[in-house]
């Protein structure tokens, strides 16, 4: 399939997922909030530029930010993430496979290892800096640290259900 | 010159990441301080049209017990028709008994409308509720919202021609002046962002000698709400020996996660008591 009609699919899916479905789940505990529209920024091809992700990590935090009433907040962490994916990426990967452009992180393509530690990394720093903007305006450190970590936690299982659940090991043969 | 805008370009990447953050926080910080939406009434309508189109699904399944709660209702306001009491006749002499006009209209001072509730959050921070209800069909700014059951929901923040956002109980900002039922001592009513059930009382006097398991009611002092509307009941209470007032949680008498009509109500006085409250005071 076309790589830019995919994402294109892709921005609107997680979106609508994001906004119908995980923000209207009765919260599980204090600590933990689904969040799983970023996977977008993930999923975007190797060789995607720095300039593209950081924009469209702009544009899909304040798509979702206009349902939720907070202007600016996903907005913040989405581009932060769009903006260190491509160093993450280097550090992880050789050079001629951080090129590529018709394949993206995956399973199949990074192996076990790199992949959790890319999806880990990003999934933190996006937690980290969304409820640090939060934070400045209230609670307190305990609650902070927490909240981070259980929900980076539930975004990796929900990221890993929805790698089981596309295959997308399968699509790459 | 030639080397800044050679700089410029060479970091073209980081300075347009640096220019989208501090876009993104200025936005997230102009919003936090007013409770007006940064781009004006434009994103409620986009948001609020798509909201209204998800909200047809929802609403579909919700039918049974949207149903059920109307039907408790209607008892409820049958069961207070005045054809349900009937005064023995003392009367001694003939007289008009039917008014042509309501005369107790000139006396009133709150007024419900009904209003549908389009998007609702409860996993935020700041949690808002959007109703199908405008300045066009009656909605001010500051009017109360209760839910069906007669609970306290929240203070409507902002209105547009045919839609309006209520600023819920479970946003950081809000605040509401209640009591306790048994002794009469206000509070205000708070949330602490943490769990959506629970609300804390703060500025309880300590004693007042509150037990678990009160009725929390809003107090007569509020400007929206009217006096003695369900808030919640007190859950526990939290000693701080630092400070002359006690804290309680209160478990919440609404339910947030299912709203589905919410009744705005209007003080038809409220100008007149803020006026009042507003005024300085000429004999200091």
């Amino acid at each position: 399939m076309n790589n830019i009609l995919k994402n294109s699919i892709r921005f609107i899916l997680f979106l609508l997922v994001q906004i119908i479905i995980l923000n209207e789940v009765p919260p599980l505990h204090q600590f933990i909030t689904p969040y799983l529209y970023f996977i977008f920024i993930l999923w975007l091809p190797f060789g995607t530029n720095r300039l593209a992700t950081t924009l469209l990590g702009f544009a899909l935090g304040y798509s979702l930010d206009m349902f939720t009433n907070t202007p600016g907040l996903h907005a913040a962490a989405a581009t932060l993430i769009g903006y260190l994916r491509p160093t993450i990426l280097n550090i992880l990967l050789a050079q001629e496979a951080t090129e590529e452009i018709t394949k993206e992180p995956s399973i199949g393509t990074m192996g076990w290892g790199p992949y959790l530690i890319f999806i880990f990394s990003l999934t933190f720093l996006h937690h980290f800096y969304l409820v640090l903007l939060e934070w400045l305006q209230f609670g307190s450190f305990g609650y902070f640290l927490g909240k981070v970590f259980f929900t980076s936690l539930m975004s990796m299982l929900l990221i890993l259900l929805v790698e089981l659940l596309l295959n997308r090991r399968k699509l790459k043969r | 010159m030639k080397n800044i805008i050679g700089f410029i370009r060479q970091n073209f990447t980081f300075f347009s990441f640096l220019i989208l953050q501090i876009v993104s926080l200025v936005m997230l910080s102009s919003y936090s301080k007013s409770h007006q939406t940064f781009f004006g009434n434009w994103n409620n309508a986009v948001a609020g049209s798509v909201n209204s189109y998800y909200n047809e699904w929802a609403y579909f399944f919700a039918l049974k017990a949207t149903n059920a709660k109307l039907v408790a209702e209607n008892v409820a306001l049958r069961n207070q028709l005045a054809e349900n009491f009937v005064p023995y006749d003392t009367s001694r002499k003939l007289g008009t008994l039917v008014l042509r006009k309501d005369s107790l209209e000139k006396i009133r001072k709150f007024y419900y409308y009904p209003a549908k509730v389009v998007g609702n959050s409860f996993t935020l921070q700041k949690n808002y509720i959007t109703i199908e209800r405008g300045a066009l069909q009656g909605v001010k700014k500051d009017m109360a919202a209760i839910s069906p059951e007669g609970s306290i929901v929240g203070v409507v923040v902002e209105v547009n021609d045919s839609y309006s956002k209520i600023m819920s109980l479970l946003h950081r900002n809000s605040k509401v002046s209640a009591m306790l039922k048994r002794d009469r001592v206000a509070g205000s009513i708070e949330w602490d962002g943490q769990n959506p059930e629970i609300l804390s009382l703060k500025n309880i006097s300590k004693s007042a000698l509150p037990k678990i398991g009160d009725t929390v009611l809003t107090s007569p002092y509020s400007s929206s709400f009217p006096a003695q509307l369900m808030i919640g009941r007190v859950t526990s209470i939290v000693q701080d020996p630092s400070s002359n007032f006690l804290t309680l949680n209160i478990k919440s008498a609404t339910n947030f996660y299912n709203l589905e009509y919410v009744y705005l109500v209007e003080n038809k006085r409220m100008d007149a008591q803020s006026d009042m409250e507003q005024k300085e005071d000429n004999n200091e």
